[in-house]
């Protein structure tokens, strides 16, 4: 293939560079040469006749106007073989994990979405053990899913959970501005779980350049739906996706684009949703899942506002806790009415009655909880936060709706709930005999 | 249209927004353009200005990856348009008109450069001609007519043309393609046109009203809440914006399920797949209870996903209007749902932005108003020449940021439709379905309930309002065992009347008749006296009849218990209605 290499350069900003060069292709793979021969990539992202505007993988940092591009006539492509499993790469394709590099198959990345219908209606529940989730709101195969958190909370311990504790075939983890100490807390549950055989990790961390981290979930992609093409249920985990859209926002400043809201592009919708989309339940083939961080302060802050317009629900994690209110998985009902018979019902009233409780709590502040009714609801939502919402307790879904009956069943009458007769009468506990629930000390 | 093609070459490539010279030939504004890349395909762009000094800039429908300086382009001549006959109904299509599943027979994604053709020009429809012979017609007049799924489908004269023309030939009953003559015509000058059972209309031009006529007539939609409080008209447009979950696309769903429209078009637009997916793979198996057939007989899917190409998501949203606007010549009460308009007009501004127009608000184009209300406007009711009338009704979702109705979208939209449905997040967070703000939606259309009682559960509404803000700083020992009824009222008007689970089949829906029916117990319940003291004496009652009347809420009209149901629930009311002591 015709490399062309230039000199021309003309400006060069925080990650973005312009030079003169004729017969460039749009997004194609270029390298930076340094003056002492080092080499870096650099993708084109613009063409203004004979203006090519790159961004560089490395960052502008260190690049100067003696540096030289050569054009490499081919698109970004990432590798894909069944022996990348087990192994850890870079956010431009690279193993760091000390291993070889492989000779592998190229694949593109940031491919065309596949056709819808081709896609099957998902419909089969991933159980995860854990309430919040099997219960209030199911995790479906193929589900788009992040979890909305303040930094700090345990979002990468839950990820992790659920994707050892689930029955992927495929574990695909994208990490995007990764503390060290988290990379190599994901590895080391990758391993304890036996599931290193199953796992390709794609990590950038801070130290890399963001255009690596943009790069990520891509290529983490790229491979899962290969992986899925294959047949494979696939899991990609994507930590954190408010890292990549600082990193985007970045770019598209730096390349002097009018910012929509608080900075961020206007196409920051289009540019998430490129990529939450490829999960998919494949007609004739597996599934990609995927599970995402989205890190927050504020709910109606652009990454996670845009996020939860794209994504198929959002876990909502507080303090430890997996909320209720807040979070959502737009699939349960696909798959939770052939659970159990109860299990739609139940989820509904014990949502209601919290809500009920959480207006008690407003009421609280202004002392006008005065009467039985709303004591006993007050109580519900403590017992009900301890018992359900720990995200790291692990009940089956059975038991879980057990869980539910016994803790409706200490705080009310049978007629308060508002669930049909039939139900109560299969599950409402007998007169103090729990199934899961422990007893009140002083009961 | 026999000007030679303009032929260029491209300049600049910004993601979809790419600059051409051209070398040869006249452009004209919204005319399409194809870039030929290196490998040979052919990008479909669309014309979007026409500047100085021979430059043009399109807006390509297409990825534009591996494009290049000195691309050749060539122009059509013609304007973006959708082909119009017999075929439509049933079919789902891209942005730009290629359906899905004969693109799934090529490629499993969706390959750059493939398109294939708009209307199955292989199945023979049975036409019957009613003009005849010798007469002489315009654009508009009706040759003929095929059955289509439903119902039967009126061959016109194109609408395009105008001036009188003279039926010289026209085929006699018998089975035709869309592509074949069906009928030849001769304008004053002696030249002839053939003419076959499809034509196309340039999407973004709104077809002309023969006579229009103001949406008067409530479309019954089967949401209760909608029905009663906030009603949509035949022809009438309504929007409901929301923050992401409070239950936008479940409540469109719902409305293409269950509205009492002749045909349903659904634009599917910059959001999720997998909900477009639902629709065409549910809808082949649900029944229609209106004509007993398939329910995706009478449906219409136009999908340009969020990860589809952006361009096209304008694309999509005109191509439904144009083929509502066409089902509506044909005398139909047409709906379009459009979820969402908001990912439309970002994609304006995404182009907007890489033209360096000046931004407005949000970085949204200072034009975005007045395409949101020329778009709209698009509705109505048109009387049509034989006299009949059809109708065309748009009910858009909008997506606003941070769910703050405050900003440009929402605003322009609430400019420019007859209802408003504001769906609000502490709703949906309390599990109140449709999460439909009670107090601050409206609708200028007319309710299928009487005015009177509109008012009177509005008002009852409100005070159950201002109760619970009393109760919540005072407590319920703060109000009077009278206030404390009257909320529990609204409350129960709530509950069981404006409240519906969309996932159940029977509760899912409720006809006009049988919201009727619900209507009058809930009235009966306000109105009945009720003789009772103590909170807790008031909350239990109300217990009891909000569960009667949600197990009621779930049978069938049909079903045997439904009646018995109905008489438990007037004897609670009796009951409590004279006894002082406690039963
Ligand atoms: N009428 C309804 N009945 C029951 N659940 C609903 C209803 N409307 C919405 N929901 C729940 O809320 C979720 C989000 O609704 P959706 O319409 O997708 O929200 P939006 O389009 O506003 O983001 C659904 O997946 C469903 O779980
Ligand atoms: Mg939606």
């Amino acid at each position: 293939m015709l490399q062309k290499t230039y000199d021309k350069i003309d400006s060069i900003g925080r990650s973005i560079l312009s030079i003169k060069a004729k017969g460039v292709h749009n997004k194609e793979l270029a390298e930076v040469i340094y003056p002492n021969g080092d080499k870096a990539f650099a993708q084109v992202i613009a063409i203004n006749n004979e203006d090519v505007t790159l961004q560089l993988f490395s960052g502008g940092f260190g690049v100067s106007t003696n540096c030289k591009i050569r054009f490499l006539g081919k698109p970004i492509q990432v590798g894909f073989s069944d022996d990348m499993l087990g192994r850890v790469y870079s956010g431009n394709g690279k193993p760091i994990d000390g291993g070889p590099e492989l000779l592998t198959d190229m694949v593109r990345i940031a491919g065309p979405s596949i056709n819808p219908v081709k896609r099957l209606i998902p419909k089969e529940m991933i159980r995860t053990g854990v309430p919040m989730i099997d219960v209030f709101n199911t995790l479906v195969r193929s589900q788009k899913i992040p979890i909305f958190a303040k930094a700090g909370e345990p979002y990468n311990r839950l990820l992790a959970n659920i994707a050892t504790q689930t029955d992927a075939d495929v574990i695909i983890i994208g990490g995007v501005g990764l503390k060290y100490d988290e990379f190599h807390y994901f590895r080391q549950r990758i391993e304890e779980a036996g599931s290193k055989s199953k796992t390709i990790m794609f990590v950038h961390t801070h130290r890399d350049s963001i255009v690596e981290g943009l790069m990520v979930p891509d290529l983490a992609l790229a491979v899962g739906e290969k992986f899925a093409l294959q047949g494979k249920n696939v899991f990609v985990l994507l930590s954190d996706m408010t890292q990549w859209s600082d990193y985007l926002r970045q770019v598209a400043n730096a390349q002097d684009q009018i910012p929509a809201n608080q900075g961020y592009p206007g196409d920051l919708y289009s540019q998430l949703a490129s990529r939450y989309e490829k999960a998919a339940d494949i007609d004739g083939a597996g599934s990609l899942t995927i599970l995402g961080v989205t890190t927050m302060d504020d709910i109606t802050h652009p990454v996670p506002d845009n996020t939860g317009y794209i994504t198929e629900g959002q876990f909502y994690m507080k303090d430890g806790y997996l909320e209720l209110f807040g979070s959502l998985s737009r699939l349960k009902q696909q798959v939770n009415d052939t659970t159990r018979e109860d299990h739609r019902s139940i989820m509904s009233v014990m949502a209601r009655l919290l809500s009920e409780a959480e207006e008690r709590v407003k009421a609280q502040k202004f002392g006008s909880v005065k009467d039985d009714y709303s004591f006993r609801l007050l109580d519900y939502r403590k017992t009900f936060q301890k018992e359900l919402m720990d995200p790291f307790r692990y009940l089956e879904l059975e038991d879980a709706l057990d869980l539910c009956w016994d803790i409706l069943a200490r705080y009310f009458k049978k007629e308060e709930v508002g669930l049909s007769s039939k139900l109560i009468e299969s599950f409402w506990p007998k007169e103090g005999q729990y199934k899961i629930l422990k007893p009140h000390n002083n009961e | 249209m026999d000007k030679q093609q303009a032929i260029g070459k491209v300049v600049s490539v910004n993601e979809s927004l790419v600059g051409v010279i051209t070398t040869q030939g006249a452009v004209m504004n919204g005319e399409v353009a194809y870039i030929v890349i290196e490998d040979g395909k052919r990008l479909k762009s669309e014309v979007i200005d026409v500047k100085a000094g021979q430059f043009v800039y399109l807006q390509v429908f297409e990825d534009t990856s591996w494009m290049k300086a000195g691309d050749l382009v060539e122009f059509s001549g013609l304007l973006l348009t959708v082909k119009l006959g017999p075929g439509i109904l049933g079919s789902v299509t891209d942005g730009l008109q290629n359906p899905l599943y004969e693109l799934a027979k090529k490629e499993w994604f969706l390959e750059r450069g493939l398109e294939v053709e708009p209307l199955d020009n292989k199945t023979k429809w049975h036409f019957t001609p009613t003009a005849n012979k010798g007469e002489f017609v315009t654009g508009g007049d009706v040759l003929g007519a095929v059955p289509e799924k439903i119902f039967k489908h009126k061959i016109f004269v194109p609408f395009s043309l105008q001036g009188v023309f003279e039926l010289i030939e026209i085929a006699p009953e018998g089975d035709y393609t869309i592509d074949e003559t069906i009928a030849k015509i001769k304008d004053k000058t002696g030249a002839v046109q053939e003419l076959t059972m499809a034509f196309e209309w340039p999407v973004k031009m709104a077809m002309p009203f023969y006579q229009r006529s103001v949406p008067d007539k409530p479309m019954p939609t089967g949401i209760r809440i909608l029905d009663a409080l906030f009603p949509i008209a035949y022809g009438g447009t309504a929007c409901n914006p929301g923050p992401f979950g409070a239950g936008k696309t479940v409540l469109q769903h719902s409305l293409a399920k269950y509205s009492q429209a002749d045909i349903v078009i659904i634009a599917a637009c910059g959001e999720r797949a997998g909900e477009a997916v639902e629709v065409f793979k549910d809808f082949p198996k649900l029944l229609d209870p209106r004509t007993g057939k398939s329910l995706m007989d009478r449906t219409y899917i136009v999908g340009n996903t969020s990860s589809m190409p952006v361009a096209a998501r304008e694309a999509s949203v005109y191509l439904a209007t144009t083929v509502g606007e066409y089902y509506r010549k044909q005398g139909l009460n047409v709906l379009i749902l459009a979820d969402s308009t908001s990912r439309w007009a970002q994609a304006l501004r995404e182009t907007s932005g890489r033209k360096e127009e000046i931004p407005g608000p949000e970085a949204f184009p200072m034009y975005i108003s007045t395409l949101i209300s020329a778009f709209y406007d698009r509705a109505g009711v048109e009387i049509l020449k034989d006299g009949s009338s059809g109708s065309l009704s748009i009910i858009g979702t909008v997506s606003p940021a941070g769910g703050n109705f405050d900003e440009p979208v929402t605003q322009a939209t609430l400019l420019s439709t007859g209802a408003f449905w504001g769906l609000s997040r502490a709703l949906s967070d309390a599990r109140k379905y449709p999460a439909i703000d009670r107090i601050d939606s409206n609708s200028k259309y007319p309710s299928l309930l009487k005015k009177e009682e509109v008012a009177y559960l509005l008002e009852l509404l409100r005070d159950g309002k201002s109760i619970a803000s009393n109760i919540l700083l005072m407590g319920e020992k703060g109000i009077t065992d009278e206030t404390y009824i009257r909320y529990q009222k609204a409350e129960l008007l709530d509950a069981v009347f404006l409240q519906q689970n969309s996932f159940d089949e029977v509760d899912g829906v409720s006809n006009p008749n049988r919201l009727r029916i619900m209507c009058d117990m809930i009235l009966k319940i306000i109105d009945a006296p009720l003789n009772l003291k103590g909170k807790d004496k008031i909350r239990s009652h109300f217990n009891f009849v909000r569960q009667a009347f949600l197990d009621w809420n779930y049978m069938k009209i049909d079903d045997a218990n439904f009646d018995e149901q109905h008489s438990k629930l007037l004897n609670l009311i009796k009951q409590r209605a004279h006894v002082t002591e406690d039963l």
